[in-house]
């Protein structure tokens, strides 16, 4: 197992390298020179070539990104423009809400998803399994932030259970989590039922029932066991999406994290920030599916003997 | 009284009737093989028995299945279970399938004692493990904790007949045990097989189309075709007067030295489908030997002495 894990890291690097020239040649990328998009009106052209200097503009671009990448593997990701503070400074006060935010997401999504999948599987063709994967369609269907405002009119605004934005409260929390997180049900139980009803198909289930295991046994000691290998997969690849559906939430709730610091810098072509935040969010995609192949492998003792 | 006795049976799958009126009786500490080709009914036989056949849509519509004075047929699912794995064992057909692949195999062979026998997981384990040895696993302790790809099929399959030896049962059912194995261990595996079964007294139903494995292991043999008995014999009788011109066809098929063994496609023409059974007797359209009855009129199993056979001709090929 710890060799799998070294592997599996030693294989994200060559991935972090491409990630990060992206990421670097953004910059570069903006129309027109970034120093001038980066100039406040009525900046002196000692301004610009101090600006310049400081940014490394003027070397040549692999030597502009060893210095970049040297500087970002020291936890050095430079000075924000407009907020002028470090860019570190500003993801460490705002990852903590967006982590937050992103992990009750998934774990909500993932946990009713999985409990809607096994009933709608356990009950196939029954009233439960039609009712369930309706519900479940009906959710998946709607945009996570137009569902945001809609539980905002209902349960902030009209029946004021929760606050309509900000996050000083533990409360604030339900409503962002709840968007983001009901529409990554509709697939988690879907995976999850669909695997269940493949995987009692096979040989080995025949046997369970024939060693006189009883049903309930062998649903969810046995056959859920396996169907959450494909659904683990499909969550590791779902981080990026509960990220991206976090950064347009932040934005609707007002709530500080990465996506609204994200947005704010965007409009403000706070480029260095920018940067770190991208940074960031390819950072956590990238642990997220290294994350779920290491469950998988501590899971299904196939995935750590095959690729050890 | 028989240990285990099929009267009439009829199995039914939606629309389709592939098990018509089987009837055998399997006494105590005896060895009955159940031969037939690929789709005559064999694995459906054993699901009746087992009562698994709810898991495949099918059911059981006509006849009696009594196991130890016990009407299975009636029987409900949770006395059933109490029963599955611990009375009547199944060994199934390929040992690559049967196991769970995510659990450890020594586990899957104590949860059968676990469940059944109410023992500890420690003692479940030295069972396991004593099992595994009579079985001739070498370093049964390792293995125990091995997870079944790790294993080869012979020592997979082993794993499953020591998981159906856990409890204790009366009867095991095993289901083509050696099919999916390697040419060169299928005899030995059967061997170790029967030699347990007949230590411990055991009964045991064997399931396969290679005549070879019959002579080898079994006190007697029912033979299946197109879902019906075609015959049922002691095993020395049946080698030595064949009476249903299919029986004969089986024992000509045995693979002799340098032939490959296990292969039945000696036979001319081909197993009907069970959508298309024929009418009459269903094996007339591939024998030598049918008449203008054995097309139209279904044969019934003739009691016999020595053994039984469903053709018309039996008398006429007797004297041929
Ligand atoms: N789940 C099912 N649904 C429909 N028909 C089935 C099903 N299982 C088996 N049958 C049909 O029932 C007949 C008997 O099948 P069975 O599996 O008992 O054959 P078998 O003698 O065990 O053959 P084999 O040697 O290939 O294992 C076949 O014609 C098969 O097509
Ligand atoms: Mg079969």
């Amino acid at each position: 197992m710890l060799g799998y894990i070294i592997k599996r890291l030693l294989q994200l690097i060559p991935v972090f390298i491409v990630v990060s020239m992206i990421i670097f040649s953004i910059i570069h990328l903006v129309p027109g020179d970034p120093i001038d998009s980066m100039m406040q009106i009525g900046s002196t052209p000692e301004q610009r070539a101090e600006l310049t200097a400081r940014y490394g503009l003027d070397k040549p671009l692999p030597v502009q990104y060893g210095i970049w990448l040297a500087k970002m593997l020291r936890g050095d990701l430079g000075e924000a423009i407009i907020l002028r503070q470090p860019v570190t400074a500003l993801i460490a006060q705002n990852l903590p809400h967006s982590l937050l935010l992103g992990v009750l997401a998934l774990a909500f999504s993932t946990i009713v998803g999985i409990v809607a999948g096994a009933l709608a599987a356990v009950f196939k063709d029954s009233w439960i399994d039609r009712s369930v994967m309706t519900l479940i369609l009906l959710g998946s269907t709607v945009p996570s932030f137009w569902l945001g405002l809609l539980l905002i009119l209902l349960f902030a605004v009209q029946l004021g259970w929760f606050p309509v934005s900000g996050a000083r409260t533990w409360s604030a929390l339900v409503l962002p989590v709840l968007a983001i997180g009901l529409g990554g049900i509709a697939l988690v139980a879907r995976v999850t039922r669909v695997a269940m009803l493949d995987i009692a198909r096979r040989d080995f289930v025949m046997m369970l029932h024939a060693k006189g295991l009883s049903r309930w046994r062998i649903q969810f000691g046995h056959i859920l066991r396996h169907a959450l290998l494909p659904v683990v997969t499909i969550l590791s690849l779902r981080i990026g999406w509960i990220l991206g559906g976090a950064v347009t939430i932040e934005y609707v709730f007002a709530r500080p994290g990465l996506g609204s610091l994200l947005i704010t810098s965007l409009n403000q072509r706070d480029y260095p920030v920018v940067q770190g935040c991208l940074l960031m969010l390819a950072i956590a995609v990238m642990l997220g599916t290294l994350i779920g192949d290491l469950v998988q492998a501590a899971m299904d003792p196939r995935v750590r003997d095959s690729s050890t | 009284m028989a240990l285990l006795s099929l009267d009439n049976v009829s199995v039914t799958i939606g629309r389709l009737h592939p098990l018509d009126g089987i009837s055998f009786d399997l006494d105590r500490k005896e060895i009955l093989g159940i031969v037939g080709e690929s789709g005559s009914g064999k694995s459906l036989t054993a699901l009746s028995v087992m009562g698994l056949l709810p898991l495949i849509g099918g059911k059981v519509t006509k006849g009696a299945i009594v196991f130890d004075g016990i009407d299975l047929v009636s029987l409900p699912e949770t006395d059933y279970r109490r029963l599955r794995g611990k009375r009547i064992a199944l060994i199934s057909q390929n040992p690559m399938t049967s196991l769970d692949p995510i659990i450890r195999i020594g586990a899957q062979i104590d949860q059968v004692s676990q469940l059944h026998l109410g023992l500890s997981a420690v003692a479940a384990q030295a069972r396991s493990i004593e099992l595994m040895q009579q079985l001739r696993i070498p370093d049964a302790a390792t293995i125990h904790g091995n997870y079944p790809h790790q294993l080869s099929g012979g020592m997979k399959q082993r794993m499953v007949i020591a998981m159906a030896l856990a409890a204790d049962p009366d009867l095991i059912i095993a289901d083509e045990p050696t099919t999916a194995l390697d040419v060169t261990i299928q005899a030995q595996i059967i061997q170790i097989m029967v030699d347990l079964v007949r230590e411990r007294g055991l009964a045991l139903m064997l399931i396969t189309h290679d005549m070879g494995v019959v002579a080898q292991a079994c006190d007697r043999v029912v033979v299946l075709y197109a879902g019906r008995v075609a015959e049922q014999a002691g095993v020395a009788d049946i080698f030595a007067t064949p009476k249903h011109p299919y029986t004969r066809e089986l024992i000509r098929c045995i693979p002799r030295h340098g032939q490959a063994p296990g292969s039945l496609k000696g036979i001319p023409g081909t197993v009907p489908s069970v959508m298309d059974y024929p009418s009459g007797c269903r094996f007339h359209p591939r024998c030598a030997h049918a008449q203008a009855i054995c097309g139209t009129e279904v044969p019934l199993l003739e009691q016999k002495t020595s053994g039984r056979a469903a053709c018309h001709l039996t008398e006429v090929l007797a004297h041929g």
